[in-house]
């Protein structure tokens, strides 16, 4: 079933005179549950492109169609909906809510759902549980090491139970050791149905995904399917 | 948006804020001296009213009291001469009041003698008051112990006399004052009644009614006894003068005929006195002149209040500015997790109204207590806080944190999702 299907989709950034064509023309369809790696140079639209999925951005010309909605039309208000119920998203830098206590900070989407206090503490505790990290619910996150703050972050982007993950570089900020556990926790929410797409300018990261797409100058330069990769080895890419 | 949601909205708000302490504090002040201002401005306003209804309530508001006074000339020869001076208002005064004005129900005269009195060994300086029996109606006084002057006192020139609470209290703390005998001077008194305590608070007129070391007696006995000559002795010369009525308390028939009559009799007292040897005084106008000085009390403290407010506003309205501007992030990620604009602009929003009630509720307390402080210094400022101020200064607060909270609320609310989550 496809859970995102983009025609035609562009971005252009007017500056004087001068237009910035971000994305130009993406065709693209995912199945749910499928794990995407979207790679390309700094510059590519790769981020552009993430913004768009999810649904933080509009598109200038095409149409995005999120889970039989066409999110390209939506009001601002229904865009945040859609991003509360349907999108979790997981950034390089983590972006946590320094203030807030871990769980506090994995609550927050389910804040502007309106559920419960108690329903909510109790969502995260469970998602906190599955990410290892209950003994630390009550640590703001700058007590956490990198590892932990991104699993902080797994663990909102998860809270709402939604249908696609974003993963913005995710791994940018960790050391390898830890790069490899945030990656398993990938590859484990794959295997419970969750579809997952990765952006992010580091070949090797893409090992894990079922499919590739590379971006170079807004446009899609090439996709391939794990069978492709394995055989031709991600050096092409 | 449900109960839920604003207490954890106002949590967060108060968290925020918790975390600059000092910076909160800070902008906090100027809401707190608005506040404070407010309240000590109600406080105060309310406060001069309140004295002036007391007198009002204390004198009658259909009392008007005449007094005599020495004119000035009179009072500077006097220093140098020991020749006796006739001042003052007479009792032929008293019948033209009475019989020439309309609207007076009652007129009431009495007169003063100040004598020693001798108890156990010790002095008192005391005032006899000589008057009608029907003072106690015109001033509101009444006997607690034994009674009051009676029209038989009167026509016998009876020599007895009823004392205030204080003066029984002073002289005879622990013994009943009834049927003991009082000199003043050389001329004995026999009490027969003691006044109930009289109302706090004191008169300007410096009226009969005010005087706690008074006695009362029928101005009958009073003039037979001491004569209409009063004389007084001073280091190296004699005052003596001559005053048939110190005081005249006139009673109107109703409320609103109260400042004609003290018209007319302003008009019928010039006419038949060659000098300013008297003074009126209207409980009425009193008021009245509280009421009006109360006015510019309010308006000199809005207008402290109000700079204030808006120089507190302006600081919050600053800090809140500066908040966002450092969340910018913040408002990035709420944003990417499912907030809307009203979500972004109601917590900003929130948080501005946090700062100012915590400063309007401690502005409550500052105004409670300034009116306090001001009154060990001077005794002039009376402060009663109406109920009504109490929560009238919160919502003021509230007023201003929602005007200096808006647009800073609403710049964050406006911010691009994609650009604030870029910032560094």
């Amino acid at each position: 079933m496809t859970l995102a299907h983009l025609r035609g989709v562009c971005r252009y950034y007017y500056m004087g005179e001068n237009v910035v064509r971000a994305l130009d023309g993406i065709d693209l369809d995912i199945d749910s549950g499928e794990y995407w790696a979207i790679l390309g140079r700094s510059g590519s639209g790769k981020s552009t492109l993430l913004n768009l999925l999810g649904c933080l951005d509009r598109p200038t010309d095409g149409t995005y169609v999120l889970d039989g909605v066409d999110v390209s039309q939506l009001s601002d208000d229904a865009l945040s909906n859609v991003r509360s119920r349907s999108i979790g998203f997981i950034f390089q830098s983590f972006n946590l809510i320094p203030q807030l206590t871990v769980a506090e900070n994995i609550e927050v989407p389910l804040f502007y759902q309106g559920v419960s206090p108690g329903e909510s503490r109790k969502k995260a505790f469970a998602i906190a549980e599955r990410v290892g990290l209950v003994d630390r619910l009550h640590h703001r996150p700058p007590e956490l090491s990198g590892g932990q703050q991104q699993r902080v972050a797994i663990a909102r982007a998860l809270v709402n139970d939604p249908a696609i993950v974003l993963a913005d570089e995710a791994t940018g900020n960790l050391d390898s050791a830890t790069e490899e556990e945030i990656l398993e926790v990938m590859d484990q929410l794959h295997s419970l149905g969750k579809t997952i797409i990765l952006v992010t300018h580091n070949a090797s990261l893409t090992r894990h995904a079922q499919k590739v797409m590379v971006l170079a100058d807004g446009k899609i330069e090439s996709l391939h399917t794990r069978e492709e990769l394995d055989a031709d080895g991600v050096a092409n890419l | 948006m449900n109960l839920f949601w604003i207490i954890r909205i106002v949590k967060l708000g108060s968290k925020n804020l918790l975390l600059h302490k000092l910076r909160s504090l800070l902008n906090m002040l100027g809401i707190l001296f608005g506040v404070g201002s407010v309240i000590a401005m109600l406080a105060i306003g309310e406060g001069a009213k309140w004295e002036a209804q007391e007198l009002v309530k204390r004198l009658g508001p259909t009392t008007i009291i005449l007094y005599s006074q020495k004119p000035v000339e009179v009072e500077e020869s006097s220093t140098t001469t020991s020749r006796m001076v006739e001042y003052g208002l007479t009792f032929l005064d008293m019948d033209r009041i009475t019989e020439t004005l309309p609207a007076i129900d009652l007129v009431v005269p009495v007169r003063k003698v100040s004598k020693e009195i001798w108890i156990r060994g010790i002095k008192y300086e005391a005032n006899l008051f000589g008057t009608i029996p029907r003072y106690a109606d015109v001033t509101n006084t009444h006997a607690v112990q034994g009674r009051w002057l009676c029209p038989l006192d009167f026509e016998h020139s009876r020599p007895v006399c009823v004392l205030t609470y204080e003066m029984s209290r002073k002289l005879f703390p622990a013994e009943f004052a009834l049927r003991r005998i009082l000199r003043f001077g050389d001329t004995a008194f026999r009490v027969v009644g003691v006044l109930a305590k009289r109302r706090g608070g004191s008169s300007k007129g410096k009226s009969s009614v005010d005087e706690p070391m008074g006695a009362y007696t029928p101005l009958s006995a009073l003039r037979e006894r001491f004569g209409d000559i009063n004389a007084k002795q001073m280091p190296g010369s004699i005052d003596i003068s001559r005053v048939e009525v110190h005081e005249a308390q006139i009673k109107v028939e109703e409320i609103k005929a109260v400042l004609a009559v003290a018209k007319n009799v302003r008009a019928l007292l010039k006419k038949n006195h060659k000098k300013e040897d008297y003074s009126v005084f209207v409980p009425l106008e009193e008021l009245r002149l509280a009421e009006a000085t109360a006015r510019i009390w309010t308006i000199v403290l809005a207008c402290v209040a109000g700079i204030s407010l808006l120089v507190g506003g302006i600081g919050v309205m600053n800090v809140m500015l500066a908040t966002v501007t450092e969340r910018t992030r913040e408002v990035g990620i709420r944003r990417a997790l499912g907030a809307t604009k009203r979500h972004i602009l109601s917590q900003f929003l929130v948080e501005s109204l946090v700062l100012t009630l915590a400063g309007g509720i401690v502005g409550v307390l500052f105004g409670l207590l300034l009116p306090e402080i001001v009154n060990i210094y001077t005794d002039d400022v009376k402060a009663r806080t109406p109920l009504y101020a109490v929560f009238l200064a919160p919502g003021i607060s509230l007023a201003v944190g929602l005007l200096s909270g808006i647009y800073p609320a609403w710049k964050a609310a406006g911010m691009d999702p994609v650009e604030a989550l870029r910032h560094e």
